[in-house]
Formats: structure tokens, C-alpha cells, sequence
């Protein structure tokens, strides 16, 4: 059997639909941030294989920029953790509930 | 290293149109040099100096997009595009960046003696509200989703760390990282979207998606393009806080620094809505395609005048109170948006302009009503806010009378313009809805008024108002009322100056 660049997509696409879901059901904001890692690398998957499939270089520069933008995410939602953490002990999501939505 | 390149052939460096990208320079240099002279000078120099620099920088920005509008505004000079098409410089980019540099100039000038007051003053506050409008700008000019999408990140990942400025403050901080889980999944789904239109279109580029989405629709082989279309419109719908993405809305306006909330009610959304109509009205404007991507703007925008609004009535705290009624604003622009015509985008773009002022000057307000603290916001914490201070209670009834959308205001000339584009495309259905949450938030913003104005219990009331006005605040306040007042009744100026705005999509050519 041929891996064909429409298996690349679903994975990218199931990848990206376990990021998504588990950013709304788990309640560790670490849990939740990797989290979003996964579902823009899946983007990035997404990115290249459209990129392979169109012979642009394209797609494989994009991945760059997104990772680029990944790490610059982590560094501040870690910076806020930790700024939340130094008033109280635990920090999960539903500690976090004085404004309600 | 970049002469190397260039001498070896393999790659061809950009011609860049130094001119046009001047506003942008300027609004992503001042701080970035500001922050390494400050670093050594921060001991001598007065404490007021980063708003002082913020202040000029958002002039400065001003001042060099109004000399760049000059150069592509009329019909013999159309706009252009530089850096490989990649930055777009035409009215409509022009008017957003004096918008957004507006806000910068604005929320500056009061945030000072706000940050004073708070005991969380520091020069990082207006190095990041500069950085994040310097994300903004990209966002008005992007030509290309790459650019759009760092443009995106840029302004975000700067508002997220002002959310959760107020270090001293448990909802400040959760307002931040709401504000960042929520927009991180939101700019996950924009990325997605863009490389669905990779896909589909096989390039990012917003000419090369325009002429490929025509024909791909022509051909009916529309399903990648249309996947990416619905991820880019939850994306945007979220910086634009459209209902269903506007869940962290109350919440981080309650939360966040009242100049924080200034600054995201007024740039956030104009960068928003600049990506909105870039991508949906100019690259995916074909009838076919219009026809298929404005039900879904049609969704969102009854839903957000509808739960703005209704909601927003409910409220007893006035922060949550204007956020809901910046949900319901949203979702009166979408209405522009939806029209999916020149005038639709037009009337967009001049309530994008009069909200801008108007949030700013009732943000400005709240943040010198209460007292240190920051939290007193209920409504019976307003009682009897007129008789302690009245003229600022009369400057926030006015700027609340234009949200409403009443008469010699530019609140009401929003609301109409939007409404008469709406109905000039034939959607009566959307006019009106329109209408009739014009009507319901009337009385969202009135029971902000009757609070002012009723005498309430003084001993266990009298919260708000107690303090003096900063002469900063006051400056802010009456620069905005002046700018909804005068460009309510001398309306033509400002629809000229809109007018000239409407955006272009332009390859790549000789500068004009």
C-alpha cells in the first residue's frame, strides 16, 4: 500500500482534532499547552505536505514562521503560569475562576 | 550577507519601498530602541518619559501614514504593494494605521497616572502597547496570510502580557491567561485555515488566492477552499470577539487594566476587522464565492447584536457591561461586512473608526472612576457618580448616548451607514436585527446613565468619583468626546475621508 499525501493530511487533520479536544477537556494549563503545540504542528504537517504535493517551497518556509510563533507563545503562557503560581499554590483551570464568564 | 546573496543569483532580494513601510517602522522602532535606552537611563530620566515616547511614537506613526495616504489616495495613484507583494500600502491600510497609532497616542496619554495609581508602573506597559500595534499594522497592510497571520501573533502575544499586567490583581492574571489558552486555540484554527488555502490555491499570497478561488469556484471543486475559509473566519471572529468565539470576552474586560481593555476594545478589533475585510470582502469577493462565505458572516452577526446586547442588559458591573456592548458592536460592523459591497465596507470602516474613539474615552473614564483597586465597577458603585463629579459623568453620557447610537454623534452615523449598506445588498432580515438590538442596547447603556444620575444611599455608594481627575485622563476624555461630537454633526469630513479607503488588491509594482 502507497502512503499517498491524503494519509499525511488525515493524520495532520486527527492530530490537529486531539489538540483541540484536549485544550477543552483537560484542566492542567501545561496539559493545555501542549495542546496547542499539537495542533500547529499539525498545521506544520498540513503545511508540508501541501508543499511536497505542489512543488512549492512555499509550505516548508510557513513551517518556519510557525514555529518561530510556537515557541514565542510558549515563553509567554509559561510566564503568566508562573507569575500565577507565585500567589497560589496550584494552578489548574478551575482554580481559576473569580470572573465567571 | 544580503549583497552576497544578491551577487550570487540565487536569490533575489525584494525590492522594498522604504516609504511605505514607514509607519510600521516607526511604530515597531520607537520601542525597541526606547527599551535599550531606557535600560540605562531609567534612574535619571522622569517617570514619565515611556508615555511621553509612546505619545510621540503614535503621532509619529500618524503623521508618516497621513504622508503615505498622501501618496495613494485619488484615482490616478492607485495603492501598491512592496516586498514581493507581501505589504500592501493603499488608503484602507493607511486609515487602519492611523486608527490603531490613535489608540496607541490615546490610551497612552491616560495610562500613565492609571499605572501610577495601581503601583504597577513600568516602561515594559507602553513598549508592549506600541509592540502589539505594531503587530496591528501589519495586519491592516498584510497582502499576504503568512504576514497577516504574524501580524496576528504579534498584536496578540503583547496583549496577552498587558491582560495580565496588574500584578497585584488575582483577575488581572486570569483574565491573561484566559485571554492567551483561548487565543492560542484561535490562532491554531486561522492557521489551519491558511493552510487549507495553501492547499487549495497553492500559494498565500492574497492576489494569487483571489484569481485562483475564482476559478477553483468555477469549477465547483470548492471544498479545501471552503474549509479554509471557515477556519480563517473563527480565527478573525475571535480578535473580533464575534459571538460564537467570544467567550473570554467579559471575562478579560473585567479582568484586564482598564487601559489594557482600552486598547483591546479599540486596535485589537480594528486589526480584526482589517483582516476580516481584507480576506473576505477583497480576496474572496467574487460574487460566487461572496455568496457562499456571507451566511456565515450573516451567523455571527445576528448572533452578536442579539446575545451582545441581551446579556449586556443583564449585567451589574459596567466593565462587563461594555464588553458585552463591544460584543454587540462587533456584531453591528459584521453587518457592514456582510454586505459584501463598496458601501458595506465602507460603513465598516467608519465604525471601526467612531468605535475606536468612542471605547477608548469610556475606558478612560472607568479607569478614573474607581479608586485604587481597580474593582469597584457595580452599578450601585456608580450611584451618584454625577453629583461628586459632574462633568465626568456628563462626558461618559455622551460617549454612552453615541454607543447607543443617538443623533449628532458618529455612533449614530455608524449605525446608520451600516444598516442603509445592508439594505442597499437586500438583506432586510439583517437590518432588521440590526435595528431592533439598536433599540434593546439603547437601554444596556441608559441604566449605566440613571446609575449616574440616580442619588443613591451615600454612605455605602459613594465609591466612585472620589478621587481627582488626572489632568492626562481629562485630556483623553475630552479629545474623545470632541471627535464623536464634531464628526457627528460635520459629518462629511469624516465619510470623505472613509470614503477614500476602500482597498485595493494590488500585485506587486513601481511605486507611484
Amino acid at each position: 500500500m502507497e502512503l499517498t499525501s491524503t494519509w499525511y493530511l488525515v493524520l495532520a487533520a486527527i492530530l490537529f482534532a486531539l489538540g483541540a479536544t484536549g485544550l477543552l477537556v483537560r484542566r492542567n494549563p501545561l496539559i493545555m499547552f501542549m495542546c496547542v503545540e499539537l495542533m500547529l504542528n499539525a498545521v506544520n504537517l498540513t503545511f508540508v505536505t501541501f508543499g511536497n504535493d505542489l512543488n512549492d517551497l512555499g509550505g516548508e518556509i510557513s513551517v518556519f514562521f510557525v514555529l518561530v510563533v510556537a515557541a514565542a507563545e510558549v515563553v509567554i503562557g509559561l510566564a503568566i503560569i508562573v507569575a500565577i503560581m507565585r500567589r497560589r499554590n496550584e494552578a489548574t483551570a478551575d482554580d481559576l475562576s473569580a470572573l465567571r464568564g | 550577507m544580503i549583497l552576497l546573496l544578491q551577487d550570487s543569483g540565487s536569490f533575489a532580494f525584494p525590492d522594498v519601498d522604504w516609504g511605505g513601510l514607514s509607519p510600521l517602522l516607526v511604530m515597531a522602532g520607537v520601542p525597541l530602541v526606547f527599551l535599550t535606552v531606557w535600560s540605562l537611563t531609567s534612574h535619571i530620566a522622569p517617570r514619565r518619559t515611556p508615555s511621553i515616547v509612546a505619545v510621540l511614537g503614535g503621532i509619529g506613526t500618524i503623521v508618516a501614514a497621513a504622508i503615505q495616504w498622501g501618496r495613494v489616495s485619488g484615482d490616478d495613484v492607485p495603492g501598491f504593494s512592496t516586498l514581493s507583494s507581501a505589504y500592501s500600502v493603499d488608503g484602507f491600510s493607511m486609515l487602519l494605521t492611523m486608527l490603531i497609532a490613535a489608540a496607541v497616542t490615546l490610551t497612552a496619554l491616560f495610562a500613565h497616572d492609571y499605572l501610577e495609581r495601581e503601583d504597577i508602573n513600568s516602561a515594559e506597559f507602553f513598549v508592549l502597547l506600541m509592540l502589539s500595534a505594531s503587530g496591528g499594522i501589519v495586519m491592516a497592510g498584510a497582502n499576504d496570510l503568512i504576514v497577516l497571520f504574524l501580524g496576528l501573533e504579534v498584536l496578540s502575544i503583547a496583549v496577552y502580557v498587558l491582560a495580565a499586567s496588574h500584578m497585584r490583581r488575582a483577575e488581572s492574571q486570569e483574565a491573561g491567561i484566559k485571554y492567551f489558552v483561548l487565543g492560542a486555540f484561535a490562532s491554531a484554527f486561522l492557521l489551519y485555515g491558511i493552510a487549507l488555502m495553501y492547499g487549495a490555491t497553492g500559494s498565500t499570497n492574497l492576489v494569487h488566492i483571489s484569481e485562483w478561488s475564482a476559478k477553483l469556484s468555477r469549477e465547483g471543486n470548492t471544498g479545501l477552499l471552503y474549509g479554509g475559509m471557515a477556519l480563517l473566519l473563527v480565527g478573525l471572529g475571535f480578535k473580533v470577539a464575534a459571538v460564537p468565539f467570544h467567550s473570554w470576552t467579559p471575562d478579560v474586560y473585567h479582568g484586564a487594566p482598564s487601559p489594557t481593555v482600552s486598547f483591546m476594545a479599540s486596535a485589537v478589533k480594528v486589526a480584526g476587522f482589517a483582516g476580516l475585510l481584507r480576506v473576505f470582502n477583497l480576496t474572496l469577493g467574487a460574487d460566487a464565492l461572496a455568496d457562499d462565505w456571507a451566511p456565515m458572516i450573516f451567523v455571527l452577526a445576528v448572533l452578536s447584536l442579539i446575545y451582545g446586547t441581551v446579556v449586556g442588559v443583564v449585567q451589574d458591573n459596567v466593565k462587563r457591561m461594555l464588553a458585552y456592548s463591544s460584543i454587540s458592536h462587533a456584531g453591528f460592523i459584521l453587518v457592514g461586512v456582510e454586505a459584501a459591497s463598496d458601501d458595506g465596507m465602507t460603513a465598516a470602516l467608519y465604525y471601526l473608526a467612531a468605535y475606536t474613539f468612542i471605547a477608548i474615552g469610556s475606558f478612560a473614564v472607568i479607569s478614573v472612576a474607581a479608586p485604587k483597586g481597580d474593582a469597584a465597577h457595580s452599578l450601585t458603585d456608580y450611584k451618584g457618580l454625577a453629583s461628586r463629579k459632574p462633568v465626568l459623568a456628563l462626558a461618559f453620557t455622551i460617549l454612552l448616548l453615541a454607543q447607543a447610537g443617538v443623533p449628532f454623534t458618529t455612533g449614530f452615523l455608524g449605525k446608520f451607514f451600516v444598516i442603509g449598506a445592508s439594505i442597499q445588498s437586500e438583506n432586510y432580515l439583517l437590518a432588521i436585527f440590526a435595528m431592533l438590538a439598536a433599540v434593546v442596547g439603547a437601554f444596556l447603556y441608559l441604566r449605566i446613565v440613571l446609575a449616574m444620575y440616580s442619588t443613591g444611599d451615600e454612605a455605602d455608594a459613594a465609591v466612585t468619583g472620589t478621587e481627582p481627575i488626572p489632568w492626562t485622563a481629562a485630556l483623553t476624555i475630552g479629545i474623545t468626546v470632541a471627535f464623536t461630537v464634531f464628526f457627528g454633526i460635520f459629518a462629511d469630513l469624516m465619510v470623505d475621508l472613509v470614503g477614500d479607503a476602500v482597498p485595493q488588491l494590488v500585485r506587486e509594482t513601481a511605486a507611484g
